[in-house]
């Protein structure tokens, strides 16, 4: 069982001190060891930069928002409902979605690390990782919600969901009034990542 | 209490600054060490709880460094710790020699299927659910590892103590407290389980809000 090392120094410290050094030295020393191949990283990258991201959350949304019938699914069975679209994989194995109504506001947030649904949203942003937004989260949402200009009427109640487990929330925001001509595209559009983080609220400028 | 990452209620952090929709990676470098970490962890000598458990054990560290460099330091105490890679290779006196584990390397071409395969944590094995969605629940106290002294849990501190009523059962999931060190996959059902702001906090916001938390059968027991 690993030790604490608590009082001696971890390896990570033998390391270069620069960040962007200490990982070269690292990806220096597995591709030299031939455990690690430099075309896969960049395939990792380019993967959730270009392939997985908030565009997959938001044609989810787009869809309940469309088809009553897909809508029901959803909330009934989101890991089975979105898979059927090809939105699976690493740390979205397990997906519920929670849906926003004029009396109550869902907001997501991971107190213990960062835990986010990568196959819908991608790479979660930096707010989401910060310590400010994992401690203030769930003791004062509204506060929050007011550092992203989100102020909500005062019989809507916030249920803030801290995703301690494997189980990964997407919320799907209000759709937004005057959208009822809309195509399921232009309704997509609508839907920033944020509004299915719960720190903002779909249609409004992200 | 557990350790530094568990801050969930913590006062003093400021603002949350939001930052534009569509960076992926703000550095190079922060998408190279995710990478990394992905790629290590492939070589299959660790799961994803003692991964998160390595980072939990940073220490001051946690505290001091950026969040991609969490993560690196972490991939590089895993890589020692499990022997994969010696202490002094980290120094740069790494050799070309061949490494027992290369053959677990992932492929570039491997890439896609590893990352849509995910790595599920739901099991049959297990107990039965002995709580009810509806049903008032007590979380224990105090929230530290009931396994490991120190060890890895997934209970928030804030939450010890707390009476809160189940929302919905998830099924049987992997017991992280166990995972974490070695102790089998230890499966049993975990709840999302809802708690008034006020059975939380001293000066709730609002009257109705509440916190759901995703709580493992051992953390709860009946109110």
């Amino acid at each position: 069982m690993p030790h604490d090392h608590s009082g001696d120094a971890h390896p990570h410290s033998l390391l270069p001190s620069d960040p962007a050094l200490r990982v070269k030295a690292l990806e220096t020393v597995l591709v030299r060891r031939g455990l690690v191949d430099p075309a896969a990283l960049d395939a990792i990258i380019d993967t959730y930069e270009n392939k997985i991201g908030p565009k997959n959350g938001a044609d989810v949304v787009a869809r309940a928002w469309s088809d009553p019938g897909f809508r029901a699914d959803l909330l009934a069975d989101a890991t089975a409902t979105v898979s059927a679209l090809g939105y699976y994989g690493r740390q979205g194995e397990h997906i519920v979605a929670v849906e926003n109504t004029p009396e109550t506001h869902n907001m997501v947030v991971c107190t213990l690390c960062s835990c986010y649904p990568w196959p819908l949203l991608g790479i979660p942003p930096a707010w989401y990782k910060s310590d400010a937004y994992r401690a203030r989260a769930v003791r004062e949402p509204r506060k929050v919600l007011a550092d992203f200009g989100v102020a909500l009427p005062p019989d809507t109640a916030v249920r803030v969901w801290d995703s301690t487990a494997e189980v990964r929330y997407l919320v799907i925001p209000m759709r937004p009034e005057g959208t009822d001509g809309l195509s399921r595209e232009e309704l997509a559009a609508l839907v920033s990542r944020d509004s299915m983080i719960g720190t903002a609220l779909a249609g409004a400028a992200a | 209490m557990t350790r530094v990452h568990d801050m969930g209620g913590r006062f003093g952090d400021g603002p949350v600054i939001p930052d534009p929709e569509g960076e992926v990676f703000h550095d190079d470098w922060h998408g190279r060490a995710l990478a990394l970490t992905l790629a290590a962890g492939a070589l299959g000598q660790w799961n994803l709880d003692i991964s998160r458990h390595a980072r939990e054990r940073l220490g001051p560290d946690y505290n001091r460094f950026s969040y991609y460099e969490k993560w690196i330091a972490a991939t590089a105490d895993l890589l020692v710790e499990n022997g994969v890679l010696d202490a002094s290779e980290l120094t740069g006196d790494a050799t070309d020699a061949p490494h027992p584990l290369a053959a677990r390397k992932l492929a570039a071409e491997a890439v896609s299927s590893a990352l849509s395969r995910g790595g599920p944590v739901d099991r049959d094995a297990g107990p039965a659910p002995i709580f009810q969605p509806g049903q008032a629940v007590l979380v224990r106290r105090p929230a530290d590892s009931q396994l490991v002294e120190g060890g890895h849990t997934r209970l928030p501190a804030y939450a010890a103590g707390a009476r809160g009523k189940v929302l919905r059962c998830h099924g049987n999931h992997i017991l992280p407290d166990a995972h974490a060190h070695g102790l089998g996959e230890a499966p049993e059902p975990v709840y999302a389980v809802a708690f008034p702001a006020s059975e939380l906090w001293a000066h709730p916001e609002h009257p109705r809000d509440e916190v759901v938390i995703d709580l493992w059968q051992s953390y709860l027991t009946a109110a």
